[in-house]
């Protein structure tokens, strides 16, 4: 990449290097279960570019799902159906059966760790409705979730905190992996390590590693209105990218149907579990007319699209109707400060609206990556559709596995984490433990330690906060709840300026300590990429399927599209133009059980 | 209710004003600077945006140079808690409008930890402290399943199982100021979340570990914790059940 550098030359960049034999990037909830799977087998670090306490998982609120039966009947294979029909049959289904069988342990496992769930009357872990999880196969909604008030992602995110604290885990907190080192063996890139900055200090830091696992989460902040964090840039997925390895179904993007309205900030999907019930400005019901059986119970796919077309239609809430109500008011206060409490205050605090006597404003917000990096059930990234990249792993948001095909169903993502990241510790630790240290390549830093001194350098006329700005405006336009060849054209168009204008940015910390100006200008490298990759995913798939929508094409295409989007990386990453070095290409879909039919609920 | 939203004249949303709120910041570089010093800026805010947005502002319009941590911005990750007049608070939970605009707006990094750079403290201290009281659950039981626990039991903890360890108790403590081996509130708010913990069995560890001289005792019971909280816990209610289960010899 060629940043503008004509800046006076910064002091030399210090490089220190280490050895371990699991290297963890990312201490969200898959990076640290992973790390406990890890830690007591094989000498292992995790690397985290925020304090594990920071990670995103902690804003998970609802749940996590598990057929534990604890308070009415339910099984795993029910679970399994749901999941698969809830990500619109693109599922893969051997992946799912994992998911949903395993759940069961892995929430034994965290309440074993220590893990506060609520109780049922005679103690045991309570269980709450959530949407698209029913009773034998779409019949009624099932109590399957377990949960923590709305903070289960707070308690998941604290709990295996604790664990690694207990198991004395080796955190780098605030150091930011920008590179994977891959090594040749026998003729076969392998993964040896990661090259990663430290915040404090400026300096590098490889480490040499058997097994590297991938566990950065996802990248939200493409987009403008979003739950995510603002540190959720993308830079695992885009490292994966830029290294040449293929990402899987980007086109599908969650858009959470209950953001705060104008600000994206996260209401639980467990307030409708729990009740509460979305109406439009004249009050109705409208999910009665869309989802009969399971109304407002309906995955969030479905639901985003509903409130998007209320207000299209001309039935948004609100002074400018651009919004619907989440209406709590009827679940009375008791409820909402003991199951609710966290978003009952979000309301307040942000919108100054108290959900116990007033409907709530929301808006789809995006929430959540279905694609990411390619892995099989041993959480092993494939270079292709179905080649292991030795001692590569990669799980959590940032992984497609693909247990949520098209659309995810809420609290499988909680799921996805515990059940995914321990399987990643544990084969990282399997094939560390038969593997020698890959040698590593020269100066394994070279590259890391060229953009780091360019970009400090940076003094173009561009500044990164409006590249950023108008990159979020932009897919929230053209690439978020339903999407047409021209808008997608129109954001393709916006993408490729916005790659060349960053090529001339300039940033105006260029100091060592703490740049976080710098930072920013790698994590708007990073969105970039990987909106790009979005975007052209997504004017690939010529139909609509759970998360993706194309109003041109608004019909479900099994002929053509029963498969998952692969798009490679065939030539420069940082050229401007997507179509000079992305190739799209297709990988079945694992079906087991449930052959795809008509989605209704 | 719906209807309310819906009848509310279309003027409404136009008629909120931009209006110039002055924040003064305490900086610091420690590649270039001796001492901290505090410097003004002036952004346009409306009265519902955050400290956080005020502060987004300066760095991405004015100086890219201004240094803080965040990272959920609503009040979950406890990236960003820092000194807003005078006051620890998160800077993704303060909104302008809750603040008196017409005075500017002071923010400074949370005190008793080393200033790194800016508005960011090194906060290793806080988290040994936090590592010391042993900040897991202690249970020699294997059970297949779940372990029971009552409803009870359970709300027995849960107000400190809210804790995002973002250190806006701690650095907001008289002690911690002038004794940085205090343990601190933080770190007694989750030995309280374990010790209280019906499924744990360690409870006396925890204790002994609060009953040292750095412990409970150097509490003086002065509420600033408590009134730092963004998750609204009673700290010092913990940091007082904490000292009667001492003295009682049992949670």
């Amino acid at each position: 990449m060629s940043i503008t550098d004509t800046a006076p030359a910064t002091p030399e960049v210090s490089t220190h290097h280490h050895q371990f034999d699991v290297v963890i990037v990312g201490a969200g909830g898959a990076g640290m279960r992973a790390a406990i799977e890890a830690g007591p087998n094989a000498k292992t670090a995790v690397i985290s570019k925020l304090y594990p306490t920071r990670s995103h998982t902690g804003a998970a609120q609802g749940g996590m799902a598990a057929a534990l039966a604890n308070v009415e009947e339910d099984s795993w294979e029910w679970h399994t159906f749901d999941t698969v029909k809830g990500g619109d049959y693109l599922v893969d289904q051997d992946a799912a059966e994992i998911l949903a069988k395993e759940a069961i342990d892995a929430i034994i496992d965290l309440e074993n760790m220590g893990l506060p769930f609520n109780r049922t009357p005679d103690g045991k872990i309570d269980q709450r409705r959530f949407g698209g999880h029913t009773r034998d196969h779409g019949k009624a909604p099932v109590r399957r979730a377990c949960y923590a008030a709305d903070r289960t992602g707070h308690m998941i995110l604290q709990t295996l905190f604790q664990n690694c604290v207990k198991l004395g885990i080796e955190f780098y907190n605030e150091y930011y992996v920008l590179d994977l080192v891959m090594s040749e063996v026998n003729g076969e890139r392998v993964a040896s390590g990661v090259v990663a900055y430290e915040l404090a200090t400026g300096d590098l830091h490889v480490f040499h590693a058997k097994s590297v696992v991938f566990a950065t989460g996802g990248f939200g902040k493409i987009y403008k209105t979003t739950s995510n964090a603002h540190t959720l840039t993308g830079d695992g997925v885009g490292i994966i990218w830029r290294k040449g390895i293929p990402l899987e179904d980007m086109e599908f993007f969650q858009f959470h149907p209950t953001g705060l309205a104008g600000l994206g900030i996260l209401l639980t999907e467990g307030a409708r579990g729990e009740g509460a019930i979305l109406r439009n400005a004249s009050g109705e019901r409208f999910m009665e007319r869309y989802a009969p059986t399971i109304k407002d119970l309906a995955p969030r796919d479905i639901i985003s699209r509903c409130m998007v077309q209320e207000v299209a239609e001309g039935r948004g809430a609100g002074p400018n109707k651009d919004y619907v109500l989440l209406d709590c008011t009827h679940l009375g206060a008791e409820v909402l400060e003991t199951k609710l409490p966290d978003i009952t205050e979000f309301a307040r605090t942000y919108l100054g609206v108290d959900p116990v006597h007033e409907p709530v404003p929301v808006m789809p917000t995006a929430h959540y990556a279905m694609g990411g990096i390619p892995t099989n059930i041993k959480a092993e990234v494939l270079s292709d559709n179905d080649t292991v990249v030795k001692g590569l792993y990669a799980a959590g948001e940032c992984a497609c596995v693909s247990v949520h095909g098209s659309n995810r169903l809420g609290t499988n993502s909680l799921l996805d984490i515990n059940v995914f990241g321990k399987r990643a510790g544990r084969y990282a630790v399997e094939y560390a433990n038969g593997a020698e240290f890959a040698p590593l390549p020269e100066d394994p830093a070279k590259e890391v330690r060229e953009l780091v001194e360019r970009l400090r350098g940076a003094n173009g006329a561009e500044r990164l906060a409006t590249l950023r700005k108008t990159l979020q405006e932009e897919m929230d336009k053209n690439a978020q709840v339903f999407r047409t060849e021209e808008s997608l054209a129109s954001v393709t168009q916006t993408i490729q300026e916005l790659r060349e204008r960053y090529q001339n940015i300039g940033i105006q910390d260029r100091g060592k300590r703490f740049n976080t100006d710098l930072l920013e200008a790698i994590e708007l490298g990073f969105l970039l990429d990987i909106a790009e990759v979005v975007v052209y995913s997504a004017r690939n798939r010529k139909e609509s399927r759970g998360g993706h929508m194309r109003d041109d094409f608004p019909d479900r295409n099994d002929a053509d599209y029963m498969q998952h989007t692969m798009a490679y990386l065939t030539g420069d990453a940082h050229s401007a133009d997507a179509s000079d070095h992305i190739r799209m290409d297709w990988k079945p879909v694992t079906i087991t059980h449930y052959q795809p039919m008509e989605r209704k609920y | 209710m719906a209807t309310a939203e819906a009848e509310a004249p279309a003027q409404e949303v136009g008629a909120v004003q931009a209006f110039t709120v002055t924040l003064i910041v305490r900086r610091f570089d420690p590649e270039k600077d001796a001492e901290p010093y505090w410097e003004d800026f002036d952004v346009e805010m409306y009265s519902t945006d955050r400290v956080l947005d005020a502060l987004h502002k300066i760095k991405w319009d004015q100086d890219g140079t201004l240094s803080f941590r965040r990272s959920c911005a609503h009040g979950i990750c406890g990236s960003d808690a820092m000194r807003i007049n005078g006051r620890n608070r998160l800077a993704c939970k303060t909104l302008i409008k809750d603040l008196d605009v017409t005075k500017p707006i002071y923010v400074e990094a949370i005190k008793g930890l080393p200033l790194e750079k800016d508005l960011i403290v090194d906060m290793e201290p806080f988290f040994e402290s936090y590592r010391a009281v042993q900040p897991f659950l202690i249970a020699s039981d294997k059970p297949e399943k779940e372990r029971i626990q009552t409803i009870e039991d359970r709300a027995r903890f849960d107000d400190t199982t809210k804790c995002i360890l973002c250190a806006a108790c701690t650095s907001s403590c008289p002690v911690f100021w002038t004794d940085g081996q205090y343990f601190g509130p933080a770190a007694i708010v989750n030995a309280h979340r374990f010790i209280f913990d019906s499924r744990d069995e360690a409870a006396q560890v925890r204790l002994d570990i609060l009953n040292d001289k750095e412990g409970v005792w150097r509490c003086r019971t002065t509420f600033n914790c408590s009134e730092a909280c963004p998750r609204g816990i009673e700290v010092t209610k913990a940091i007082a059940e904490v000292k009667q289960a001492i003295l009682t010899g049992r949670p």
